[in-house]
């Protein structure tokens, strides 16, 4: 299977402190790849150097084969990588409609358009309303953002993310502060939404991660230990001992401050 | 999962009310002012709400939609004004093309030297937003308003540039000589500029340049350049007021380099703030009101634009959606039926602002006269209140405690 993501020795510091510390991964297409690590592993701060919001120290990311880590942000979407974000990243003074209609403007080929009456744009209404009814927001559509209740700004989060049809897509910590029951319909949604996609999750719930997951890699300060299917990372001990038993294990050994 | 889609779209109904019935009571406004006969100078009035209205606007293009804070946006219509009077000025020579120009025309001459002014100047200020964007467009206006003073076969100097709106071929039957005519012209030039305002807040780009105020950071990473949105909102907003610039250039036949200066750039702002620049009709509201207190109010007192600064201050720290945050919280209380349970707390806040109001006129009114020295008093309704008076002094400190206490009642209640 060809690569859809590839991190070649992916470094970043700010300063004295590096944080990422030669990150190498290749993540095929079609797959679900999640990254679990402790806080502060430097989970976030990868997908921020992925989706362009930082510029790496060194070393590189290739999206299908194409360079991206000198490219910003906008550009690497539109060549198909979105990403949503931990703390919900929404536009808060619209509707949630208007929110989801602006992840897709650009991928139904409306760039910076300042002639067309945006209600007129039959396909984007269409697709607008497809996907607040795929993310079960449709009753809420013409509510204001900031005044969603918090898993539904989570669940917009991810609808943004994927309205535009990127083939490759980052998310960052969906389900954090959901209950139960709650991050049983995100799982449910982000199954159905990366269907044929290449998705890249960061999670903290194991079982999201066990449950959704090809192969999952590990990262601990700013390292990826092991990478494998959810088999191997479950047997590894060197994850038992510096992620999985973090509760048992607070010392953390043979890891390079 | 299911093919049939809600209708998420407003009703039929619903975009006739909202979207068509406004411009038909505006364009029924705007015909039926006339037959009311108003006077010469009413209709001066008018027509200067007009061009306010266009430019308060096209202000809010950038403050209100797109999150741009600007302290230069009358050097776009500044610009597009000098323009307009050159062109009116070749017309009335005569020479090539210019002779088959109608004045009628000149705010879309405005329009396209406003949207070239801000393609350029825009090009290097909208490399950065928020708080270095202000700045940069401080900047701009001072150096654009010193270089209309030191280049003067462009901008005439201090004298400004005059020229004449008769000199043109007529159109639509229009000579542009008697104020009606004008009216008619700045009245079409409204309703073209508020449509056009209007229709820009309904295009993709229009929702973007929110997008990118509540949130820039998102905005690229669903594909769009903030910077480019910003930029590209920046020409459309200059062209606006470039095109408020063409109507002013008709009206009042002069531009002189005090028009790009930071003095009329800080009247929009206040205009397009006070009168609520998180609606679109809040511009032109506050445009209306600002017009009229500076033509009307400076005929009662010296002190007019003290009360004007106070109201800006007052509205900044209290009712920062301006009067159209006020029109729209009253309609929808009185929609949902809660009138009832209100009208107290508003009675009480209403008495507490017209009590405060009482004694800071009252202040202001004496300390100005006392201060002149002419032994000149503040006479209302036939009272002597002299600053030897007492009861002046009653009258600035009483209703300024007692309307304190009730406005802050009423803002306790109104939070229960």
């Amino acid at each position: 299977m060809s690569s859809a993501l590839k991190l070649t020795d992916l470094k970043k510091s700010f300063g004295p402190a590096k944080i990422i510390q030669g990150v190498s991964l290749d993540i095929a297409e079609g797959e679900r790849h999640a990254i679990i690590g402790p806080n502060g592993a430097g989970k976030s701060t990868l997908f921020n150097l992925i989706s362009g919001r930082f510029r790496p120290t060194s070393g590189s990311v290739h999206l299908k084969g194409e360079l991206i880590s000198n490219r910003k942000p906008y550009q690497i979407n539109r060549m198909g990588l979105s990403r949503s974000f931990q703390v919900s990243n929404i536009f808060t003074n619209m509707s949630v409609r208007e929110n989801v209609r602006c992840g897709l403007l650009h991928s139904m080929g409306y760039g910076y358009n300042f002639w067309r009456n945006i209600g007129g744009l039959s396909g984007v209404s269409e697709k607008t309303a497809q996907i607040l009814e795929d993310v079960g927001l449709i009753d809420k559509a013409n509510m204001p953002a900031a005044l969603l209740p918090y898993a539904d700004q989570r669940t917009l989060e991810i609808a943004i993310t994927i309205a535009g049809g990127a083939e490759v897509i980052l998310l960052d910590e969906p389900t954090a502060g959901m209950s139960h029951s709650e991050t049983d319909r995100a799982v449910a949604l982000i199954e159905q939404a990366s269907r044929g996609k290449t998705l890249v999750i960061v999670e903290h719930d194991m079982g999201v991660v066990f449950n959704l997951a090809d192969r999952i890699s590990v990262l601990v300060y700013g390292e990826i230990i092991a990478t494998g299917t959810p088999e191997e990372i479950r047997g590894d001990p060197r994850v038992r001992e510096a992620y999985l038993g973090e509760e048992a294990l607070p010392e953390v050994e043979g890891v390079p401050a | 999962m299911t093919s049939s889609y809600v209708d998420l779209a407003p009703s039929r109904a619903e975009k006739f009310r909202q979207r068509v019935l406004p411009f038909i009571l505006l364009a029924a406004l705007l015909v039926v002012i006339p037959l009311l006969g108003p006077s010469r100078s009413t209709l001066t009035l008018l027509n200067h709400m007009g061009i306010t209205i266009v430019f308060a606007l096209s202000y809010n293009m950038l403050l209100g939609r797109a999150g741009m804070l600007s302290f230069g946006h009358a050097v776009y219509m500044g610009l597009g004004g000098y323009f307009c009077v050159h062109v009116m000025n070749w017309i009335a020579a005569g020479t090539g093309v210019w002779g088959v120009v109608p004045i009628f025309a000149m705010p879309a001459f405005g329009f396209g030297a406003g949207a070239l002014a801000g393609a350029v100047i825009g090009w290097p200020s909208c490399r950065r937003a928020g708080t270095p964007f202000a700045m940069i467009s401080l900047g701009v206006a001072e150096l654009v308003a010193a270089a209309g003073f030191m280049f003067d076969s462009l901008f005439g100097g201090e004298m400004g540039i005059s020229a004449d709106r008769m000199g043109g071929r007529e159109f639509l039957g229009l000579s542009l000589g008697p104020l009606d005519d004008v009216y008619w012209f700045i009245a079409f030039w409204t309703f073209i500029g508020v449509l056009g305002t209007w229709a820009f807040t309904r295009t993709p780009l229009g929702k973007l340049s929110e997008a990118t105020r509540d949130n820039p950071e998102r905005v690229e990473f669903v594909g769009f350049d903030p910077q480019r949105v910003r930029y590209l909102v920046f020409i459309a907003a200059g062209a606006f007021a470039g095109m408020a610039g063409g109507m002013s250039a008709v009206q009042d036949e002069i531009f002189t380099p005090e028009n790009l200066s930071l003095i009329p750039s800080g009247a929009i702002l206040i205009a397009a703030y006070v009168g609520g620049v998180r609606y679109f009709a809040g511009p032109i509201l506050g445009a209306i009101v600002m017009t009229y207190m500076g033509s009307n109010l400076s005929d009662y007192t010296a002190g007019w634009l003290l009360y004007l600064g106070l109201m800006f201050v007052g509205m900044v720290m209290f009712v920062p959606n301006g009067f159209a945050g006020i029109i729209h919280d009253t309609w929808v209380a009185i929609r949902d039926g809660r009138l009832a349970e209100v009208w107290k707390i508003w009675l009480k806040r209403s008495v507490g602002l017209i009590l405060i109001a009482v004694s800071v006129i009252t202040m202001v009114e004496v300390a100005f006269r006392w201060s002149d020295g002419y032994g000149e008093v503040f006479e209302p309704f036939g009272l002597h209140l002299s600053h030897q008076n007492p009861i002046t002094w009653a009258l600035a400190v009483i209703p300024f405690v007692v309307g304190i206490l009730l406005v802050r009642k009423a803002a306790k209640e109104a939070k229960a």
